[in-house]
Parts: C-alpha cells; sequence; structure tokens
C-alpha cells in the first residue's frame, strides 16, 4: 500500500474527506420549517411514493425562527433541499430575485392551471411576472369562539362591534374575560388589528390605498385603529405584558371568550384542547347588517431548489402538490385550506371558513406592503403595540406608517 | 540564548493564525464589505456606496430606531456600572470579611452566573408573568396593583435588567473577591489600627489596590450591555416590545439583518452597516477606555 493510500484512509477514517454517500438516484429531500406537520407529510409522501415507486421524499425541518437563514446560506452553496418550503409576497421574493427558485410554468407543473390566479400572485415575482412556488395554503383571520363559555354565561356571540361591547361588559360581571389576546407579541398585534378593523375598511379603503388615492393617515384608517382601544376593558389584566402563547392558553382553558386570531390556529387548537367546543366567525360587523370582511392571505408554497440535481424527480413532487387528491389530504390532515380548485374540506369548521372567505379583503400589509423594509408590517405592529402601552395616538400610526412606506412605495410620496 | 528559526515560529503560530482569519478576520471583512452595498434579495446588487450608512444614521425611521437603540444601551450600561457592580463590591466586601457561612453565601451569589441566559430570561418572564406571577401574587398579597412589568414602556427595560443583575452580579463579585484577598492582611490591618471604618476602608484603601480587576470588570459590562442579546430577545422579543421600548442595538441588528419571520425582511445591507457601526463603536470606547483605566492602575496603584 503506498503511503498516499495510506494518507488517504487516515483522513478519510479522522472524518476530514467528507465521504458523503451520493444520494441515491430517486431519493430527493423536502425542506420545511413545520416539524410539528411530520407525520403528515410523511403520509402525503408515501402516497407520492406509491404513484412514483422509484421516488422517495426525505423531510428535513429547520427552527422556524431560523429556516430563512439555513435556506438561504444552503442554496447561496448551491445545496439545499430539493423541494422547499416557500414563504408568499416579500418573503418569497427575497429567494426568487436570488435565483435560488426554478420558475414554474404550466409547461413544467401543468397542475399550476388547478389554481386560483390570487394565490399564484402570491408565489410571483412582482419584477418578471413568474411564478416560484406552488401555493399550499390561505388563511383567514377572525374570531374564534368558545361555545361553551357563551352557553355558560347565557349569552348569545355578538355580531356587531357595538354589540361585542355590551356582551363583552356581561361576560366580564360573571368573571369571563371576554378577549383573550394581549399585545406583548408584536407580530399578532398585526392580526388582531386586521382583524378588527377589516369591517371598518372594506375593499373600497384596500382600492384607494393601491390607486395612490389614500394613504394610512386617511380618517377611514385612524378610526378604524381608534376602535381597537375601545376593546382595553374587554382584554386580560395586564394586557400590555399577555403573549401571544398566553392568550392561547386563556382561550383554550376557558377563561376567556373569544380569541382573534387565524385559521392556521385550528389544528393547534384541536390538538391541544380536543374537547374544546368552538366555533370560527367573521369579525364583527360595524354596523348592524353590515358586511363583515375576514382578512385573508396566502401562506407560502412549495418551490423547487433551481441548481437541484434531482429536478426532474423534485418537479414531479411539486406536480403532486398540486393535484386535488393532495389538496384534500393536506386540509385533512394539517387543518388548512388549501387553494386547489375543488378541494373537500370535510372538517365543518374549516368547510366555514372557506365560505367566510366568500366576503374578505387581503390583509392589507402582507399582501402588498412586506416588499421592501421597513415593512408595513413592522411599522404597524410596532404602533399598535405601543399605542396599546398609552404611548402613541391612532393618527400618529397612520402617519408613521404612511412615512416608513413612502420610502419605497411612489404612490404615497407625491402625498 | 538559541536563536529560533523563523519558519518554525511562523509553522507554530500558523494554526491559531489561520482560525482567527478565517473563522474571525474574514466574517469581519465581509460584514464591512457587505455594509456598502445594494442588495436584491439576498444577492449583491452593486455598490451602494455610504447610503446603507446614512439610512441608518440619519433617514426615518431607522434613524429614530437606531438611536433609540443606542439610548437603551446606554442606560443598561449605565445600571449595570452602578447598580450591578457597585452591589458586586459590597458583596465581594461582606464576602471578605469571612463571616459564619461565607462560603456557603458565595456559592448561592455565583450560582445564577452558571445558568444560560435564555433560562434565566424564561424564569424571569415567568416571574413577572401579570397574571400567573409570583411578583404581582406578592404585590397582591400587600394589596398593591402589580404592573404588567414587561408591557408597561416604564418598567419593561428596568425589569430586564433587574434580571440581568439576579444573574451576573455573582460575577463581578467574585472577581472583586479575589482581588481583595490578594490585597495583604498587614495592609488591611495597618488602616484598621489607624482607625478606618468600613466605609474609609472601601473607598481609601480596598478601591486602589483591586484597580486592576475594575478595568476587567468596566470593560466586560462595557462591551456586554452593548451587545445585550439573550436577555431582551427572551423576555422582550426581536421586536423590543412593547413597541421598541426595550429595544437594543443587538436585537435591531438581528431583526434588520435576518427578518423577523412573521413581519420583516432580510436585509443584509443595512444589517451590516449597523454591525459595522456597533463594531467600530466598541472598539473605538473600549480602546480608550482601556487606556484611561491602565493609566488610572498606575496612577492610583
Amino acid at each position: 500500500m503506498s503511503i498516499r493510500t495510506r494518507l488517504l484512509q487516515a483522513a478519510a477514517i479522522a472524518g476530514l474527506i467528507p465521504l458523503a454517500a451520493p444520494a441515491f438516484a430517486g431519493d430527493i429531500t423536502f425542506w420545511t420549517w413545520r416539524q410539528e406537520d411530520r407525520a403528515a407529510y410523511t403520509e402525503l409522501f408515501n402516497d407520492f411514493t406509491k404513484l412514483n415507486p422509484d421516488i422517495h421524499v426525505k423531510f428535513e425541518s429547520f427552527a422556524a425562527e431560523n429556516y430563512n437563514t439555513i435556506a438561504s446560506t444552503a442554496l447561496a452553496a448551491g445545496r439545499g433541499g430539493d423541494v422547499l418550503q416557500a414563504r408568499a409576497y416579500g418573503g418569497l421574493e427575497v429567494f426568487a430575485k436570488t435565483g435560488y427558485y426554478l420558475p414554474l410554468d404550466t409547461t413544467n407543473v401543468p397542475e399550476l392551471a388547478n389554481l386560483p390566479a390570487e394565490a399564484l400572485a402570491a408565489e410571483t415575482l412582482r419584477a418578471d411576472g413568474r411564478v416560484y412556488a406552488l401555493p399550499y395554503a390561505s388563511q383567514t383571520l377572525g374570531l374564534f369562539i368558545n361555545k361553551d363559555v357563551f352557553a355558560k354565561a347565557g349569552l348569545t356571540p355578538p355580531e356587531t362591534f357595538d354589540e361585542l361591547l355590551t356582551v363583552g361588559k356581561a361576560l366580564k360581571e360573571k368573571g369571563i374575560t371576554p378577549i383573550a389576546n394581549g399585545t406583548a407579541t408584536a407580530w399578532m398585534d398585526e392580526v388582531f388589528a386586521g382583524i378588527f378593523t377589516a369591517p371598518f375598511l372594506g375593499p373600497d379603503f384596500v382600492a384607494d390605498i393601491l390607486a395612490g388615492r389614500a394613504t394610512f393617515a386617511d380618517p377611514r384608517y385612524v378610526a378604524a385603529l381608534g376602535k381597537l382601544l375601545e376593546l382595553k376593558d374587554l382584554m386580560p389584566q395586564g394586557y400590555t405584558g399577555i403573549d401571544y402563547p398566553t392568550g392561547q392558553q386563556l382561550f383554550l382553558s376557558g377563561r376567556a371568550a373569544i380569541f382573534a386570531g387565524g385559521s392556521f390556529e385550528i389544528a393547534n387548537f384541536r390538538k391541544q384542547n380536543p374537547k374544546i367546543n368552538m366555533d370560527f366567525v367573521a369579525p364583527l360587523a360595524a354596523t348592524k347588517g353590515g358586511a363583515r370582511y375576514v382578512a385573508k392571505f396566502f401562506d407560502g408554497g412549495y418551490a423547487v431548489n433551481a441548481k437541484s440535481p434531482n429536478q426532474a424527480d423534485a418537479l414531479k413532487l411539486v406536480r403532486f402538490m398540486g393535484t386535488k387528491a393532495y389538496g384534500d389530504k393536506f386540509a385533512a390532515l394539517l387543518g388548512n385550506i388549501s387553494p386547489i380548485k375543488g378541494v373537500t374540506l370535510e372538517d365543518p369548521l374549516l368547510s366555514k371558513v372557506a365560505t367566510l372567505n366568500a366576503v374578505s379583503i387581503p390583509y392589507i400589509m402582507a399582501v402588498y406592503f412586506r416588499f421592501d423594509t421597513p415593512t408595513g408590517s413592522e411599522l404597524l405592529s410596532g404602533g399598535v403595540q405601543k399605542m396599546f402601552a398609552g404611548n402613541i395616538t391612532p393618527a400618529q400610526i397612520g402617519a408613521d406608517v404612511t412615512a416608513g412606506i413612502s420610502r419605497y412605495y411612489e404612490p404615497f410620496q407625491k402625498k | 540564548m538559541r536563536s529560533v528559526s523563523p519558519l518554525w515560529l511562523a509553522f507554530l503560530l500558523a494554526p491559531a493564525a489561520l482560525t482567527m482569519l478565517v473563522f474571525v478576520a474574514w466574517p469581519l471583512l465581509g460584514a464591512f464589505r457587505y455594509a456598502f452595498f445594494d442588495f436584491n434579495g439576498l444577492a449583491t446588487a452593486g455598490f451602494a456606496g455610504l447610503h446603507n450608512f446614512t439610512d441608518v444614521l440619519f433617514e426615518p425611521p431607522w434613524s429614530a430606531w437606531t438611536f433609540q437603540a443606542l439610548r437603551h444601551n446606554i442606560v443598561v450600561f449605565a445600571a449595570l456600572m452602578i447598580v450591578q457592580n457597585g452591589l458586586a463590591y459590597l458583596i465581594a466586601f461582606a464576602l471578605l470579611k469571612a463571616l459564619p457561612g461565607h462560603r456557603l453565601h458565595q456559592v448561592i451569589v455565583f450560582l445564577p452566573v452558571v445558568l444560560s441566559a435564555v433560562i434565566v430570561g424564561f424564569l424571569w418572564k415567568l416571574l413577572l408573568h401579570p397574571l400567573f406571577g409570583v411578583v404581582n401574587a406578592l404585590l397582591a398579597a400587600i394589596h398593591i396593583q402589580g404592573p404588567p412589568w414587561l408591557g408597561d414602556a416604564e418598567t419593561a427595560l428596568p425589569s430586564i435588567i433587574l434580571a440581568n443583575l439576579w444573574h451576573w452580579t455573582g460575577f463581578p463579585a467574585l472577581i472583586f473577591l479575589a482581588a481583595m484577598q490578594r490585597i495583604p492582611a498587614e495592609t488591611l490591618e495597618a488602616a484598621r489600627l489607624d482607625g478606618a471604618t468600613d466605609g474609609v476602608l472601601l473607598r481609601r484603601i480596598i478601591w486602589p489596590l483591586v484597580a486592576p480587576a475594575a478595568t476587567i470588570i468596566f470593560t466586560l459590562t462595557f462591551i456586554g450591555s452593548f451587545n445585550w442579546f439573550e436577555l431582551p430577545y427572551v423576555m422582550a422579543g426581536l421586536s423590543g416590545a412593547p413597541g421598541g421600548a426595550t429595544d437594543v442595538l443587538g436585537l435591531y441588528f438581528y431583526r434588520t439583518a435576518f427578518g423577523s419571520v412573521s413581519s420583516g425582511l432580510q436585509d443584509f445591507g443595512h444589517g451590516s452597516a449597523l454591525a459595522v457601526l456597533m463594531f467600530a463603536f466598541l472598539a473605538a470606547v473600549s480602546s480608550v477606555a482601556l487606556r484611561l483605566l491602565r493609566r488610572r492602575e498606575v496612577d492610583i496603584g
């Protein structure tokens, strides 16, 4: 044995030479930040392998808060999963602009035709108009109602904002916290604002913002934000110090009657308290009989790694993920609404959410103002948090948000 | 003395030098380079000149966030410097007296230091919880309605500083104690015979003699309070809740560069500019401070 071979052997044993076994042909990896969805995805991937016996999918997950950093580092080095869970809107663009994702169209993924245009828009890079991921879920923001708590208190859930104020008072007298949410977790403040303001704003306001006819300093927006302050008395004691997990627990344990949140909570709430008797309703009408708009957005999509050596197999998986069969099972296993056309939602609560989507407005900051920094989301959530802590007025939030967004949004620059 | 071949010296130094170069110098230079570029997504897109720097320093809303964070770092530094180090100095003196049970107390004082900041942050977050927290439960027992400590703009930062105090006081205390124990017993006895009280002893005799220890503690306190991250991250979140009342440079940099998952975007240009500014500020102030502190050691030593 030559010295050279021996050195090589020693180096290999010492682990200096990575002896990474080349992935077997037909093995692809799926990267996600949803560790908790492993069982569901394993089942979905087994279905895929039944149809494509020579392709096996490996599920690899990373902590949600580090996923962007890990995925971008791996992709920059020409590695990473073959199929990657991608975010939507601005979060998608960061990756798509850099060229990390393979552009999708009806030639490489004919199943894109199964998806509605607004879902595809969430996964489209605005600069080139191409789709970079196959959308997997839409989310709806509204109110969770603990039906047992209302029944026990002998009260009916409110339908208008003013009814909430009176019903809330009655609940409080019976020792029940009317609204479970606190304001300590910043991103939930955007959700909270998105829910209660939606019926006060309506689609006209959104259209005005997009056309540049109005800014967030508009009296309608400022008045809607001001409405939030009327809810102070209905929130838990010390609400500025109550974070998102505490709010969830207050609702799940029946100590609070209403939780303002998104349809993404449904599966998690059921898992944490299987006995909970809950309903999901649209945000409360501004006036009796007024429209109750839910705020809606798309969550993310499945993208193909542009540098994947297994692109053909990866595309096969994404095509499978765009079929009705996948959408049906995805909704059943993960409790989320798949945007694929004609999907059957077995879960009654989920199918109710889908009907609520008929009267919706976009979740405005996420859908339109999360593409550049400072994002509308960070400006709004920080502002709402400050407002609840008593430091600024709704008008100041409106002005701050408008000023921040006008750094990159031309229609606001003329104002 | 035998002469050593420079080649041999270089060979011996190489591993350490290489490690420093690859893992310290190169990333620093990388961040430095990024600070001068525009970003298109995650890739550089053309030279940006100084505008990342001018943005974070002079353009709202970034400038407001930068100076708010800096102001909070200064408050943290002042509080830790005076309260934490002052307390540590007094505790060290009490331990020096070797009263009965001092060994046990020494362990108790140092114990929190070994805990991870994440655990300490979580623990204090629970203690200060407005509904389930022990602190407000105790206050309620004497009929005081405690505030939501971490939710009020006025109490949030002091609460996190308090947690830091609980966590770290043992460390400077131990360093002061070690320094005090190195003072010759005769010196202290002579002062006592001359009628020095504890107060005089602390101010006139011990203080100058522990100057080298103070230098280390002051420098570490300075660096620690300007790189403050774990505790505010765990207790107030990435946005420095409520509404930036606990925002510090570390959180602000992280949030800008890596993006908070549910509301921000990765922005390496501005993030790197912040990192470079923080580095320059820390390096400049600590080198000047170190020189002054060393001179002080000589002057009063």
